[in-house]
């Protein structure tokens, strides 16, 4: 009765969508690198950069998806965890810059030279190290998604209040980084990055690396996230988010489960941010600012939540609209359109992208469906099919 | 006002005198024993002082005016709420129900249709049964589960009992009432518990599915001990077992349906004249 599961994993919409990364992952860089300057399929360095970062929201809001759509989990902090993650990764770039900084301290970056810092804090220890770094990117964000998450669905807050205080929690991480003697950079964060593995950040070739990193971290995310969805453990998360404590009283750990998937999608959006930073080239405090966490909840909805795909969608759709809209005479007004296209969508199309255009589809397949079993029932050829209006 | 209560109920109960007394959680034999429990809400008294016993393999029903404590009383026994006072044992009192919470009780084998039927209306009818089929509940065995012919087996077993093979596929959102009941019945029996609760299992029934839903769960009774708390007398009168009746939070009444419906209280809060 039950399909393989790698045919559950890979159902056609997520095909569909691994393929169309993977070209995209391959076609920015061709038309990139290998066009020349003047045609008019090049494509400059600037847009893939840009592109780089909309697969990075792309990730953030596949990792919000995970537990809004499925757990039903509204975090609206989630950009916390992105800026974490791109923290760790920001402190590995300050640490590469070494002697080329404008006070050429060895050890020191810049700022804590200028704050007069004598030694590196403990907690800047091995970040020239990339293998740590990257273990900092999923622990850090991981680690605090557990303990909160720990205390929050142990003591089963949810709905709304578990959103306020994860607003609360990323206002929190915001205040304490604006804080010159938190030891990160303070207000203008950290920056002026040269290398990464050796790597000038600023090349072509790095950039193009970055966004293929990008698209395939996101290719791994996506896929992990299909396998959760699609086992088991995904049914009883959706069961969850329709009735938790029917759940309970089937005798499943509700909070173990919320508390796994939190946790993953925490490190999801750490990755997220650390991918970010170096195409960027900045990380500061206002990436935790709650607005921006909100705005990635408005790209799940816009493109479906629930879907996955929906999700990384509607990042790039509502990111593309933004840098289309705020670089032209419209600017003034993106904060309203922004807005507007959220009531938009929650009043028009609650399913958001996908979420319209799947229901749509299974509208139709049932409506064949009806036609051909009544053409069979003219026929005669399957007079043992009870009609369905008798239930 | 707590004191005089039971002492009125003592003199014109119908409950055997042995129910009275404090029994010795050591020597019961019972599958379930509340004593005593009190339950308040701001100060209004759901359960007041409440015990009794049900024997292992047993139906008991339940019946009692609205606000007779009867879903409180369920709420306590699967830990959604802790009583104030008094204890819930379990299986000849080796467990205190009430140091619980719902998922504990729940793997010890107790299972629970609420009064509204929940089902979990985005999956399908057998999705609905595998998540209650009694397995490790974990979330790393979740996560590396895998469908095995033993698993299909009892799901078929279960889609037999309850008469819903035809409707496998469908999204139980999709389901009429009675038939969402059925399932929430279905989804208790693929738990394989020891003892069920059945919280209203034939309201917004038809007749014909009322009399079906009594064979259904006589049919259950045979391996399993079920309590069912329930309005419709036609229904209890079915069932032809034994009946405690609620009121303000205390035993009432207990005994046959008939000694129990024509108890002067009964008939007095609960029945009417």
């Amino acid at each position: 009765m039950k399909s393989h599961p790698l045919l559950r994993l890979l159902d056609r919409d997520s095909t569909l969508f691994l393929v169309l990364l993977g070209a995209f992952a391959i076609a920015i860089p061709v038309l990139n690198l290998l066009m020349p300057d003047g045609s008019f399929l090049h494509i400059s360095t600037y847009f893939v950069s840009l592109f780089g970062k909309y697969v990075c929201y792309g990730l953030l809001a596949l990792s919000i998806d995970l537990i809004w759509g499925y757990v039903g989990i509204l975090s609206l902090g989630h950009g916390a965890f992105f800026a974490l993650g791109g923290y760790a990764m920001g402190m590995y770039l300050m640490r590469q810059i070494g002697t080329r900084g404008v006070y050429a301290n060895p050890i020191l970056p810049d700022f804590m030279v200028f704050l007069n810092y004598s030694e590196l804090p403990v907690f800047w220890y091995g970040f020239n190290s990339f293998a740590y770094a990257a273990l900092m990117v999923l622990l850090v964000p991981g680690l605090l998604a557990f303990v909160f998450g720990w205390f929050a669905f142990r003591s089963r807050v949810t709905g709304v209040y578990l959103s306020i205080i994860t607003q609360a929690m990323t206002y929190a991480l915001l205040l304490a980084f604006f804080r010159n003697n938190f030891g990160f950079g303070g207000n203008n964060g950290l920056t002026d990055f040269k290398d990464i593995l050796g790597f000038n950040i600023q090349s072509d070739g790095t950039r193009n690396a970055l966004l293929v990193i990008s698209c395939l971290m996101l290719g791994l995310c996506f896929l992990l996230s299909r396998a959760i969805v699609t086992s088991k453990f995904g049914m009883v998360l959706v069961a969850i988010r329709d009735a938790e404590s029917r759940t309970r009283f089937l005798g499943y750990r509700v909070e173990a489960y919320k508390l796994f998937v939190f946790t993953l999608s925490a490190c999801m959006a750490g990755i997220a941010g650390a991918l970010y930073v170096p195409q960027v080239g900045i990380i500061n405090p206002g990436e935790f600012a709650p607005a921006n966490s909100i705005e990635a909840v408005i790209w799940v909805a816009v493109g479906g939540r629930g879907t996955l795909t929906g999700a990384v969608l509607g990042a790039f759709v509502v990111n593309y609209a933004k840098t289309f809209f705020t670089s032209g005479f419209l600017a003034p007004y993106w904060l309203f359109m922004l807005g507007g296209l959220f009531i938009g969508t929650t009043l028009l199309m609650p399913r958001g992208i996908i979420g319209t255009y799947n229901a749509w589809r299974a509208g139709r397949n049932e409506v064949l469906e009806e036609n051909a079993k009544s053409a069979a029932l003219e026929d005669g050829s399957a007079p043992s099919a009870p009609p369905r209006a008798a239930e | 006002m707590t004191a005089t209560i039971p002492e009125t109920i003592a003199e014109t109960s119908a409950a055997p005198a042995p129910l009275r007394k404090k029994i010795d959680r050591q020597t019961t034999s019972a599958l379930l024993y509340l004593d005593g429990i009190s339950v308040s809400f701001d100060g209004f008294k759901a359960l007041n002082e409440l015990s009794f016993i049900i024997e292992p393999g047993e139906m008991r029903a339940i019946i009692g005016p609205n606000g007779a404590g009867k879903t409180t009383m369920m709420d306590c026994i699967t830990g959604k709420t802790r009583p104030d006072s008094g204890d819930v044992f379990y299986q000849a009192g080796t467990i205190d129900l009430s140091l619980l919470d719902e998922t504990e009780i729940a793997s010890l084998g107790i299972g629970r249709k609420f009064q509204k039927p929940t089902v979990f209306e985005m999956h399908t009818v057998e999705d609905n049964l595998l998540l209650a089929l009694k397995n490790d509940r974990s979330v790393r065995s979740a996560l590396f589960w895998k469908s095995s012919a033993d698993q299909e087996k009892r799901i078929d077993q279960v889609l037999d009992t309850t008469r819903l093979k035809g409707v496998r596929t469908r999204v139980a959102g999709g389901l009429s009432h009675g038939q969402k009941q059925w399932l929430e019945i279905g989804m208790l029996l693929a738990q394989e518990p020891k003892l069920l609760l059945v919280d209203e299992p034939v309201a917004g029934m038809t007749d014909v599915e009322t009399m079906q839903t009594a064979e259904l769960l006589k049919e259950i009774n045979q391996t399993k001990t079920v309590v069912v708390v329930e309005h419709d007398m036609a229904f209890v009168r079915e069932l032809g077992v034994k009946v405690t009746c609620l009121h303000e939070g205390s035993v009432l009444a207990e005994g046959s349906i008939d000694q129990v419906s024509t108890d002067d209280r009964v008939v007095e809060v609960y029945l009417g004249r």
